[in-house]
């Protein structure tokens, strides 16, 4: 689905990616995990368009999509969220997912003025999309407040439920679990493997929570000082020196063993 | 004051209303909707007023001209001059953060009014342009009105066609990405929307009714010197409007433009009465800082404004009502 072709970026001197290259498999829920400036989401913004590889190539779907700006990529698929919500703080939770639908004739100024009943009755069908997603994510109670409003977890639903306002096929992830609460967290993960299971959207996620990995996600990537160390069920992952290694120091390696 | 000069002077004070009324939604689709900091507006409306005078006033020796055509054909040459200004400007600066855009369209404004006072073939720099027609003067007057009355149905008649138009921008998906683009970019551009296109397509629409506004105002004052577009009247009191009345909502726009044109003008006479003798020279500066003042209380006390911004009133039910 998507490929990461020998993806390397620079920032100065700090080789923030080097010679990354692994495949996103269709319809699967890949990991990518990694000590704090691994190079993840450095990673995750080159693939969504937001900075610039220094060389490599990414492809979707065997497309090269190699620097492609977000807002076509959207277009092609691919939609992603952030690692801390980018909810629009002063509309409501519904004009949040409204916002999304491509195509819509009312984002053309002119129909808007005149040709207002066809806009009103697209406009109809979009609302209606928004409700079944804010059902399937519990925030229907939630609908007319400001986004603004929401928890910390609740907006990261939000941002997730944005990727649902649009027939995607890949979605990347960014930390969708973090800063959020055990219940919440529990259907952030239910909503990815419902919508992986019923909609068929491939997921990439980085993540630190890992019982949210081990839970969620097969394949798992490891990244650690900018490359590759790993890759492979998280079992196996688990089991790995050189991870182990990585992680040492910052105290996750006794989490990574505890949940075992 | 007989009741004769109170009526004129009712008139003068609302068609002012309505012109600032005019520029403020203007400036709300650009600030308001969209986050686009524009401390130029003195330069669009300008180039509206300059341009349908320009269409409109006869022959003369001071300045081209003496095309002598219609009211309406001077609007829409001062919509259409202000909104390929504002494309001009607005590809320039489309990409500009912020607070750079709100440094080049500054910039640009001041630089166009030193346009108008030293191009004098043009618009007969600082001495000004005259014989600028008040709209449809003959059919108000056949109809007993005065050309100041006509003046004013027409700008409450411009008025509230803008306010329509902007209102129902604002309701609509299109305007629903202005704000989207307002709140967050990158956000916006995750989901699918070219932010280039629809920021330059509200300043080209903001400007526009901006240069409409200086139509209105050039044909009811009938002069026009480079004086008039000085950012204090030009920018600074329609930003007080649009802040004080609640940036984002239309309605607040048209308030902001009535309770701040009332302060402004009713200030002049107090300070005009009540300021000792000998201190009468300070009136002017004396009213900036009456509202400068005004506009840190509002910030301080109302920051959203009197009417503050209101999610839209859904344009289409959906299943569940």
């Amino acid at each position: 689905m998507i490929r990461i072709e020998r993806i390397s970026k620079a920032f100065g001197g700090l080789q923030a990616v080097r010679d990354v290259s692994l495949d996103v498999e269709p319809g699967s829920i890949t990991g990518l995990i990694g000590p704090n400036g691994a190079g993840k989401s450095t990673l995750f913004n080159i693939i969504a368009g937001l900075i610039p590889a220094d060389t490599g190539r990414i492809y979707l779907e065997g497309q090269d999509i190699t620097g492609r700006r977000p807002h076509r990529l959207f277009h092609q698929g691919l939609v992603r969220t952030f690692q801390v919500p980018h909810e629009f703080a002063r509309m409501t939770v519904r004009e949040n997912l409204m916002v999304v639908p491509p195509a819509q004739a009312g984002e053309n100024l002119l129909q808007s003025w005149f040709r207002w009943e066809k806009v009103r009755r697209q406009e109809s069908a979009v609302r209606d999309r928004a409700e079944d997603v804010l059902e399937f994510l519990s925030l229907d109670h939630l609908a007319d407040e400001r986004a603004a409003n929401l928890s910390g977890g609740q907006k990261k639903l939000l941002d997730l439920g944005r990727t649902m306002m649009t027939d995607a096929r890949a979605v990347l992830l960014d930390e969708p679990g973090a800063g959020v609460n055990r219940t919440l967290l529990g259907k952030i993960s239910d909503a990815i493997q419902r919508l992986n299971r019923e909609r068929g959207y491939t997921f990439f996620l980085i993540e630190h929570d890992m019982d949210l990995i081990a839970k969620l996600c097969n394949p798992v990537h490891v990244m650690a000082n900018g490359g590759l160390i790993a890759s492979g069920p998280m079992a196996e992952i688990r089991q790995n020196e050189e991870v182990r290694e990585a992680y040492l120091g910052g105290g996750v390696s006794a989490t990574m063993g505890a949940s075992e | 004051m007989e009741i004769s000069g109170i009526a004129a002077y009712l008139v003068s004070f609302f068609t002012f209303v309505g012109i600032y009324a005019i520029l403020a939604l203007g400036l709300n689709m650009q600030w308001g909707f969209t986050g686009q900091f524009n401390i130029g507006i003195a330069g669009f409306f300008a180039v509206g007023a300059y341009t349908s005078a320009i269409l409109t006033t006869p022959e003369s020796p001071w300045h081209v001209g003496g095309f002598q055509h219609p009211f309406l054909v001077g609007v829409v040459g001062a919509v259409i001059a202000s909104a390929l200004v504002g494309l001009l400007i607005g590809a320039i600066t489309a990409r500009l953060r912020t607070d750079y855009l709100a440094i080049a369209t500054i910039g640009i404004a001041e630089t166009l009014r030193l346009v108008i006072a030293n191009e004098g073939w043009l618009t007969n720099g600082v001495r000004g342009m005259s014989n600028i027609d008040r709209p449809f003067s003959d059919f108000f007057q056949a109809i007993g009105l005065s050309s100041a009355m006509g003046s004013l149905i027409v700008v409450a008649a411009f008025l509230a066609g803008v306010y329509f138009l902007v209102e129902r921008a604002r309701q609509s998906p299109w305007g629903r990405v202005l704000r989207a683009i307002r709140e967050d970019e990158p956000a916006t551009a995750a989901a699918g929307k070219n932010i280039g296109r629809f920021r330059l397509e509200a300043f080209v629409v903001g400007s526009a009714i901006m240069g409409l506004g200086g139509a209105l105002y050039a044909h009811y004052f009938g002069f026009l010197s480079p004086e008039a577009f000085l950012p204090l009247y030009g920018t600074f009191l329609v930003w007080v409007m649009l802040i004080a009345g609640g940036s984002g909502n239309n309605k607040g726009a048209l308030l902001g433009a009535v309770v701040i044109w009332t302060i402004w003008s009713g200030s002049e006479f107090v300070m005009s009465a009540g300021l000792p003798e000998g201190y009468t020279g300070y009136a002017g500066p004396l009213r900036v800082i009456l509202i400068g003042v005004l506009l840190q209380v509002i910030l301080i006390t109302r920051p959203e404004g009197i009417l503050p911004e209101k999610a839209p009133r859904a344009i289409a039910k959906g299943r569940r009502g």
